[in-house]
């Protein structure tokens, strides 16, 4: 029997493998991945350093251990060219496999900053642990880090660095961080408290160029003219579905993978999830929709068709110090959002025109009313 | 009193803190949460994977 093979190995691919091995022990699975195939936590990148974990620290499991576990072939290092949709087969390099189901767990991939200058090829970015392990490495015994973005994971950097002793500067167009995610006075609230608590903020400001300045640093050049000297640039603009393989295999894509809530493509017995797919057009690239996608996948291919229940999922900011958590309205809601701020924090909702609740945003200490409040939203899917 | 970290999404459970705002009073071992828990962040089962002590 051909197995089922998942294309990546990160928390998609094997939280998919570990659900589908709970309920079926026997059918053939195989993993391939074009990195070393380790499992890490990815949430834990963006918190790590002020924890002085090494890369090697943060991998759990390593490609050998994996296979082991699930007792699967995971193929390493190894890229996958083209997928033939038809004669049920891929192809890496000479190598052609066949499958029976195949699962598209490819991810996504830090959007390009593409600024002009003679250090933009030192501009970094973190999506995964290879990707952590450079910047680590890069960052040690330096002083000064600019990052470009003040988004989530922009946000989450800016307070990890600064609680490892470094000085932040964190560099976000708009008059707030956090400004696509969470509602105006969340997003005012976490832009002074990251400043309170020793960050740089420099909001209102985009990067034209990033050059090379004196004993190697870079000099990283506002549209405002004003320059910044650093030792080292992060980007944390955004994430792009890595979609290339399912276009060229004519699977039906959008910004990302067009998956049905049964995490089916376009094309028979090719599935995705997690960053690289959009179920019924909900693309959520955090932890929580990838579990519940890779649960309800599992029983699918296990032979019980079943389709993805999100129930209402919070985002949660990892920055402890200044802790944020939000649950947007699902996407187009209108309504309003009411609620209180007090010196200790902010407690949100948001209404639809018909007066029910259907989403909030918490920040400081009201962030502890977060199970509460979950408790009265509805289901997503 | 121990704190235990999901492999996962990197969730902390600190015994001592316990969490009371989901019902798990401050001082509730590891061994005592009830074994239907799932991770408040990642909603990963506790029988599903290690919590590993920190």
């Amino acid at each position: 029997m051909n197995p089922i093979i998942i294309i990546g190995t990160g928390l998609a691919g094997y939280t998919l493998a570990r659900e589908f091995r709970k309920l079926d022990s026997t059918t053939p699975l195989t993993l391939i991945t074009t990195d070393d195939g380790g499992f890490y936590s990815k949430p834990m990148l963006s918190s790590a350093l002020s924890q002085n974990k090494s890369a090697d620290q943060l991998m759990s499991q390593d490609a050998v251990a994996m296979a082991n576990t699930l007792q699967a072939t995971i193929l390493a290092h190894s890229r996958v060219d083209s997928i033939d949709p038809a004669a049920h087969t891929l192809s890496l390099g000479n190598a052609r496999m066949s499958y029976s189901k195949l699962v598209l767990a490819l991810g996504a991939t830090p959007r390009d900053p593409q600024l002009p200058g003679s250090a933009a090829d030192r501009i970094m970015h973190v999506n995964t642990l290879a990707d952590y392990r450079v910047f680590r490495d890069t960052i040690a015994g330096k002083k000064r880090i600019a990052i470009i973005g003040g988004g989530l994971i922009g946000c989450e950097f800016a307070h990890d660095l600064n609680s490892a002793g470094f000085e932040v500067h964190l560099l976000h167009p708009a008059a707030q961080v956090l400004n696509r995610l969470a509602p105006e006075d969340v997003a005012g609230w976490l832009t002074a408290k990251l400043g309170d608590i020793g960050v740089r903020m420099h909001t209102l400001t985009k990067v034209e160029r990033v050059d090379e300045g004196p004993d190697n640093t870079l000099a990283v050049r506002f549209n405002n003219g004003e320059q910044l000297v650093v030792d080292a640039v992060l980007s944390a603009i955004g994430l792009v579905p890595q979609t290339a393989l399912a276009e060229e295999a004519g699977l039906q894509t959008g910004h990302a993978i067009t998956v049905d809530t049964t995490l089916a493509t376009s094309v028979p017995d090719i599935y995705a999830l997690g960053d690289c797919a959009a179920v019924n057009g909900l693309w959520l690239p955090y932890v929580q929709p990838i579990m519940q996608a890779a649960r309800a996948l599992a029983k699918t291919l296990a032979g019980t068709p079943t389709e993805v229940a999100y129930p209402a999922m919070p985002v949660i900011v990892k920055t402890p110090r200044c802790p944020v958590v939000i649950t947007p309205p699902p996407h187009g809601s209108a309504g309003q959002w009411q609620g209180e701020t007090t010196p200790e924090g902010i407690n949100l909702t948001h209404q639809d025109t018909t007066g029910s609740t259907n989403g909030f945003a918490l920040a400081g200490n009201a962030t502890s009313r977060r199970q509460e409040l979950l408790k009265g939203l509805s289901a997503w899917l | 009193m121990k704190v235990w970290q999901c492999i996962v999404c990197g969730f902390i459970y600190n015994e001592a803190e316990g969490l009371p705002e989901e019902g798990i009073a401050a001082g509730t071992r590891w061994e005592d949460i009830p074994v239907d828990w799932a991770c408040p962040d990642c909603g990963v089962a506790k029988a599903d994977f290690e919590m590993i002590e920190i």
